[in-house]
C-alpha cells in the first residue's frame, strides 16, 4: 500500500508525503494520522505538519535537522527516512478522532444568493436542493484558503455546481458554498468563487479562542436548516 | 516609551519571522517578506532575531521617537533621515526624545525594516507578533499602521556598540536578480521548451503583486498535458503555474494550500532578493539541486552565527 506514496521536497525546508491524487476518506485519514504522529512525537527541527486532501506536508528547520541527523546527506533525506519509517511501522494509528458537528444554517435568499439559480439549473426546487444538501454529513478533508475555511465533501451529484465564472469580491463570513462536489464555510469576509447556498451564524474562526478554528480536519459536519 | 506614527505610509505593518504550527488550521505564517533584513537589524541591536519589526514600503511611515532609542534600518534603502540628517542602513543609530525618523526617496529595494533596541511591546497572537491582514489579528490590532498610532517599546536592555553588518551577510539586492530555485513536484510535467524558458528567459514582476504572491509576466510556460491536482500545502517561495501559462511566486502571506502545479521553489537564501522587487522589476531563475540549496542555507546560517556571537560579545 505504501508503494504509491510519493515524497518530494516542498522547497529547502519542507517536504510533502503524497498518498494519492484523489479525494478519499481513506487517503485523508492516513494524511491526518501522519500529521498527528509528528505533532505528538516531533523530531529535532520539526516545525509543523499540514494534512491536506491526500497528503501531509512536513515543515522543518533545515539546519537543526542536518545537525541532528548527519548520517543523511540532506535534511530532506533525513525527514523522508523518518516519514517512511513511521509509515512502515504499525505506529500510525488511524483511530477515529472525528466529532459529529451540527451547524444551524439558513438557506436561499440573501443568505444563499446562488441557490435559486442552482435549483433552476438542476430542475429541482430550492427546498429539494436544501433537502439533498442537509440529508448527509460532510467530512472535513482539510482546513485551508482562510483561517478555519473547511473543505468538506461530498455533496450529492445532483447538486454539484461549478465555481462561478467570476468570483465575488466579497463573500460574507459564514457563507456556505458549493464547488464541484465540495462544500465549505467561509470563515471570514473574503473574495470567493464558490456558489453560495446558505449561511450560518456559527463563527468558524475566533482568534481569541484557545482553538481558534471551529472545525478540525477529520470532523463530520451536518447542516441543520433553521 | 514608544513610537508615534505621524504618517502611516503605504502598508506599514508589524511583522516578525512568522507564526508556525497553525497552517493545519488554515492560518498562514505571515511574517517579514525579507527575513535576512529583519534578522540582521535585530541582531545589530542585541535583540532576539525574531523580535517584531516595522515593515515599510515607499512612501514609508514618518515616526516620532518619543524617548531615547537605539534603532536600525535594513532591507530597502528608502533615504532614511533622522531629524533631517541622512542615516545609513545596517548600523545602529541613536535617537533622542522627540526625534523624527522619515524616509525621503526610493533609492533601492521595496521593503525597509525598522528595529528598535529592546523591541516593541505587543501582544503576540499564537506565539507571534506578525500581522495577519486577512484575519485582522496580530501586530497592531491586526491591521496596517495608521497615522496617530502609538507603538509601545520595551526599554533597551544593552548598550549598543556602533558596528555595521558585514557585507557578506547583506543580500545582494538588485532590480534584476538571478534567483536560485529547486524543482517542484510538477516540474517533470513541463515540456522541454518550458523547462528552458524557465531558466533562459527573464520574468517581469506584475502590478498585480503583493505580500501574498508575485505574479510574473513572461513567455508562457506549458505542461506536456493538463493536470488536475487536489489541494495540498504550499510554501513561501513556491512557484505555481496558473492557467494561461503564467507563474506566481508565493510570498509571506501565501495561503496555506493550493492546487496549481508546483513547478519550482525559490531557495530560502534568495527569498530576500525577490522580496525587494517591485512591479516592473525583472527576475531570472537558476536551477540548483536540493543538496546545494541546503548547503547554501547552512553556509549563511554559519556566517550569521558568527555575527550573532560578535554582536553579543560587544554588549557584555
Amino acid at each position: 500500500m505504501n508503494d504509491e506514496i510519493r515524497i518530494f521536497p516542498l522547497g529547502d525546508n519542507a517536504l510533502t508525503v503524497e498518498f494519492g491524487n484523489n479525494i478519499s476518506r481513506e487517503l485523508n485519514s492516513r494524511a491526518v494520522s501522519l500529521s498527528n504522529y509528528f505533532f505528538i512525537d516531533p523530531f529535532p527541527g520539526f516545525v509543523e505538519a499540514v494534512p491536506a486532501y491526500a497528503s501531509t506536508s512536513i515543515f522543518f528547520d533545515t539546519l537543526v535537522v542536518r545537525g541532528a541527523f548527519p548520517e543523511h546527506s540532506t535534511a530532506f533525506a533525513a525527514v523522508e527516512a523518518m516519514a517512511r519509517s513511521v509509515l512502515e511501522s504499525a505506529e500510525l494509528s488511524t483511530a477515529n478522532t472525528s466529532r459529529l458537528v451540527e451547524i444551524p444554517a439558513r438557506f436561499g435568499g440573501d443568505y444563499g444568493p446562488d441557490l435559486a439559480l442552482l435549483a433552476e439549473r438542476t430542475g429541482l426546487t430550492e427546498d429539494e436542493v436544501v433537502e439533498l444538501f442537509t440529508i448527509r454529513a460532510y467530512y472535513v478533508y482539510m482546513l485551508g484558503f482562510l483561517p478555519g475555511f473547511s473543505y468538506m465533501g461530498e455533496v450529492d451529484e445532483r447538486i454539484a455546481a461549478p465555481r462561478r465564472d467570476s468570483p465575488r469580491t466579497l463573500v460574507p463570513r459564514g457563507s456556505i458554498g458549493i464547488a464541484g462536489r465540495q462544500t465549505g464555510i467561509y470563515s471570514l469576509d473574503s473574495p470567493g468563487g464558490w456558489q453560495l447556498i446558505g449561511r450560518t451564524d456559527v463563527s468558524m474562526f475566533d482568534p481569541a479562542a484557545d482553538e481558534p478554528t471551529y472545525l478540525r480536519t477529520g470532523d463530520d459536519v451536518r447542516f441543520v436548516a433553521i | 516609551m514608544g513610537l508615534l506614527i505621524q504618517k502611516s505610509g503605504m502598508l506599514s505593518t508589524i511583522q516578525d519571522l512568522g507564526r508556525y504550527g497553525y497552517r493545519q488550521f488554515g492560518i498562514n505564517p505571515n511574517g517579514v517578506m525579507d527575513p535576512a533584513a529583519a534578522r540582521l537589524v535585530n541582531l545589530l541591536l542585541g535583540n532576539d532575531e525574531n523580535a517584531a519589526v516595522l515593515e515599510m514600503h515607499y512612501p514609508a511611515a514618518q515616526i516620532e521617537l518619543r524617548d531615547d532609542h537605539f534603532f536600525a534600518v535594513g532591507g530597502a534603502d528608502l533615504g532614511g533621515m533622522l531629524d533631517d540628517k541622512p542615516i545609513d542602513n545596517w548600523r545602529p543609530h541613536r535617537a533622542s526624545k522627540g526625534s523624527i525618523l522619515r524616509f525621503t526617496s526610493r533609492v533601492s529595494g521595496a521593503r525597509a525594516y525598522l528595529a528598535i533596541a529592546g523591541g516593541l511591546e505587543l501582544n503576540p497572537w499564537l506565539g507571534s507578533t506578525s500581522t495577519n491582514l486577512a484575519a485582522k489579528v496580530g501586530g497592531l490590532e491586526g491591521r496596517a499602521l495608521r497615522t496617530g498610532d502609538i507603538i509601545r517599546t520595551n526599554p533597551p536592555t544593552k548598550d549598543i556598540a556602533d558596528r555595521r553588518v558585514s557585507h557578506n551577510l547583506i543580500p545582494h539586492y538588485s532590480r534584476f536578480p538571478t534567483v536560485r530555485v529547486t524543482v517542484g513536484a510538477e516540474y517533470h510535467l513541463l515540456s522541454e521548451a518550458a523547462k528552458q524558458t524557465l531558466v533562459e528567459h527573464d520574468f517581469v514582476i506584475s502590478n498585480n503583486s503583493n505580500r501574498m504572491g508575485f505574479r510574473l509576466e513572461g513567455e508562457a510556460i506549458e505542461l506536456v498535458e493538463p493536470t488536475e491536482l487536489v489541494s495540498s500545502a504550499v510554501n513561501f517561495g513556491t512557484i505555481q503555474l496558473i492557467p494561461g501559462g503564467q507563474l506566481i511566486v508565493l510570498m509571506a502571506d501565501q495561503q496555506t494550500t493550493g492546487g496549481y502545479p508546483r513547478i519550482a521553489h525559490v531557495i530560502s537564501h534568495d527569498l530576500p532578493l525577490l522580496a525587494q522587487l517591485s512591479a516592473g522589476d525583472r527576475v531570472a531563475f537558476h536551477l540548483v539541486g536540493q543538496e546545494e540549496s541546503e548547503r547554501i542555507a547552512a553556509a549563511y546560517e554559519r556566517e550569521l552565527c558568527l555575527f550573532r556571537v560578535g554582536c553579543n560579545f560587544n554588549y557584555r
